[in-house]
């Protein structure tokens, strides 16, 4: 069966329609990404700034040691961003868990999210960096590292609990109604039928707090961790060139976009499971 | 709202006219690259009427917040007190500006080391001389020759050390941006890798809560922390940088200033008549009791 003149032409409009938009796109990108390079370039201080933040001999000199420290980055968010989804979980789940006998802890909880996420994270590594030792109590790590990952926990751990608090709040009563009716206690009705649903649901929100995670190992560089940021200002210190800081910012763009894009990928499936959406 | 395609092309070359009318190139003054270091020029050359100032008149001196001791007193680095403060008003003097024609702004380090416009006439803090800054900013004569120092507290076993050696177990902390870290890995290297800090005052917390066995810093400033920062803090001892020239500190200019050779001139005139031995001698107690480690 040949298709009719109509869906022809229908056909032939779509295909012109999708060139002469490529085409407005490309030209858009040339005209608007062309003219801010050149007025970059073209600005009288560019050879200055091209000296002294891209200046390749230097990126080549500093890029073992930064990479070497990216390391330590890598193996802190790693540690950090496990224990920040289990200390996430259990703080939400105390706080919509109705039972009254949990009131005071429930108090506590608030008052952890509410301080926490108040809090510049600076200062909480600074406080738990310089401030647990300084108590010296017995079983406190003293280990640097270990310090590090307590201080991005806490302070993370209460976005990532308000965040997974409102994925369980988001999901529809009736699904606990059904888990009840079906003879399922309270505690298994929350961990098969509604956290792994609002995990689900908050994904995108969580792997952003991830991304910006990852970014905030580097404030661990003040309380003496020498990881990839702090590895390139003892360069450019050294030598006066910004170049290394261009280089660590490299390696830390290159460790979230692979999240960024499992973020957009899950985003758009989670879409299309629920509604239906083609995008 | 419809666009058509070529209503939407007229928008964007408008937007992308607009967007390079907006980054005309502004004006640009200084920061020329032409070595306009001529041979040290003499003082007679150097008077306040013929210098190019940020600010005509008066004398535009920087330095990082806070200002620690013993380079500057109570961080008011214009009350001359503090070597540092009392080095800036000298220079000062030498070019003919008098107390109140000299006025102190702040730089953080990366601002006063950044490319462009600076927004001093030249900078005093600590920043030690070597080829590869020279290649980012100028550096006057310089002021000052720092030994290095380990701090460390009484009770610990590093406490006797008579060799740079026997520091190689210790964990070291220093500042970041200062040549000690560079002698840290360069001369002690030690075991393990040396602890990085944003200022003395978190090196030396670190000291305290034994995260780290000993901070190295300059003389002056280790001298300063064990006296009234430390308790029970105590200096091993002294050594040299002996892999490049003597640690030495210089004024900090932007890079090309016209402005070096003036106050390369009036730091020479200072050493040449005393004045600098003698400030030295009145704010930095110098290194007499304090053994030399090998």
């Amino acid at each position: 069966m040949s298709p009719s003149p109509r869906q022809l032409e229908r056909e032939q409009y779509r295909r012109r329609r999708t060139l002469r938009r490529g085409a407005v796109a490309a030209v858009s990108t040339i005209v608007v990404l062309g003219g801010l390079a050149l007025a970059v370039t073209q600005s009288p201080g560019w050879s200055n700034v091209r000296r002294t933040f891209f200046d390749l001999a230097q990126a080549k000199d500093s890029l073992p040691g930064i990479a070497q420290s990216f390391w330590l980055n890598i193996r802190l968010f790693l540690v950090i961003e496990v224990l920040v989804l289990l200390l996430g979980v259990l703080i939400a789940i105390i706080r919509v868990v109705p039972a009254p006998a949990l009131a005071p802890i429930k108090v506590l909880a608030v008052l952890y999210t509410d301080i926490f996420r108040g809090t510049p994270t600076l200062l909480v590594v600074l406080l738990v960096g310089f401030g647990l030792p300084a108590l010296q109590l017995t079983g406190v790590p003293t280990s640097l590292f270990w310090l590090g990952v307590i201080a991005l926990t806490l302070s993370y751990g209460a976005y990532v609990a308000e965040v997974i608090r409102a994925g369980i709040l988001s999901i529809h009563p009736t699904q606990w109604a059904s888990g009840r009716a079906l003879g399922l206690s309270y505690g298994v009705t929350m961990r098969k039928i509604v956290l792994p649903q609002a995990i689900r649901r908050v994904g995108p929100a969580l792997l952003n707090d991830f991304v910006s995670l990852q970014k905030d190992t580097a404030l661990l560089a003040t309380i003496g961790l020498v990881e990839a940021l702090r590895s390139a200002q003892v360069d450019q210190s050294r030598t006066f060139n910004f170049t290394p800081y261009v280089v660590a910012a490299l390696f830390f763009i290159a460790a979230t976009i692979p999240l960024a894009r499992i973020t957009d990928y899950l985003t758009v499936r989670s879409l299309r499971r629920e509604n239906g959406l083609v995008t | 709202m419809k666009i058509s395609p070529s209503g939407g092309l007229t928008a964007i070359a408008a937007l992308a006219l607009a967007l390079t009318a907006a980054c005309a190139p502004a004006d640009s003054d200084g920061d020329s690259n032409d070595a306009s270091t001529s041979a040290a020029s003499s003082l007679a050359d150097c008077q306040v009427d013929d210098l190019p100032l940020l600010k005509d008149g008066t004398l535009t001196v920087a330095t990082d917040d806070p200002a620690f001791d013993p380079w500057f007193s109570d961080d008011d680095p214009s009350n001359g007190k503090g070597f540092e403060s009392a080095v800036a008003y000298a220079v000062a003097d030498k070019l003919g500006f008098a107390k109140d024609d000299v006025t102190w702004v702040k730089a953080g380090f990366n601002q006063v080391i950044q490319p462009g416009k600076k927004n001093f006439d030249f900078d005093i803090n600590q920043f030690s001389i070597s080829e590869d800054r020279k290649k980012a900013v100028d550096f006057s004569s310089p002021y000052y020759a720092a030994a290095q120092a380990i701090i460390t507290l009484d009770s610990s076993p590093f406490k006797d050390a008579k060799t740079l050696d026997e520091l190689k177990d210790a964990k070291l902390g220093a500042q970041v941006g200062t040549t000690s870290l560079q002698a840290v890995n360069e001369q002690i290297k030690p075991s393990t890798k040396a602890l990085v800090y944003d200022d003395t005052t978190k090196a030396v917390q670190a000291l305290q809560n034994k995260q780290v066995d000993a901070i190295v810093a300059d003389l002056p400033s280790a001298y300063y922390l064990t006296a009234a920062e430390i308790d029970g803090g105590t200096i091993v001892g002294q050594f040299q940088p002996e892999t490049g020239d003597q640690e030495e500190f210089g004024l900090l200019l932007a890079k090309g200033s016209k402005l070096t050779p003036c106050v390369s001139a009036a730091v020479d005139a200072l050493a040449d008549d005393g004045t600098l031995k003698q400030l030295e001698d009145e704010w930095l107690d110098q290194a007499t009791d304090v053994p030399e480690l090998k």
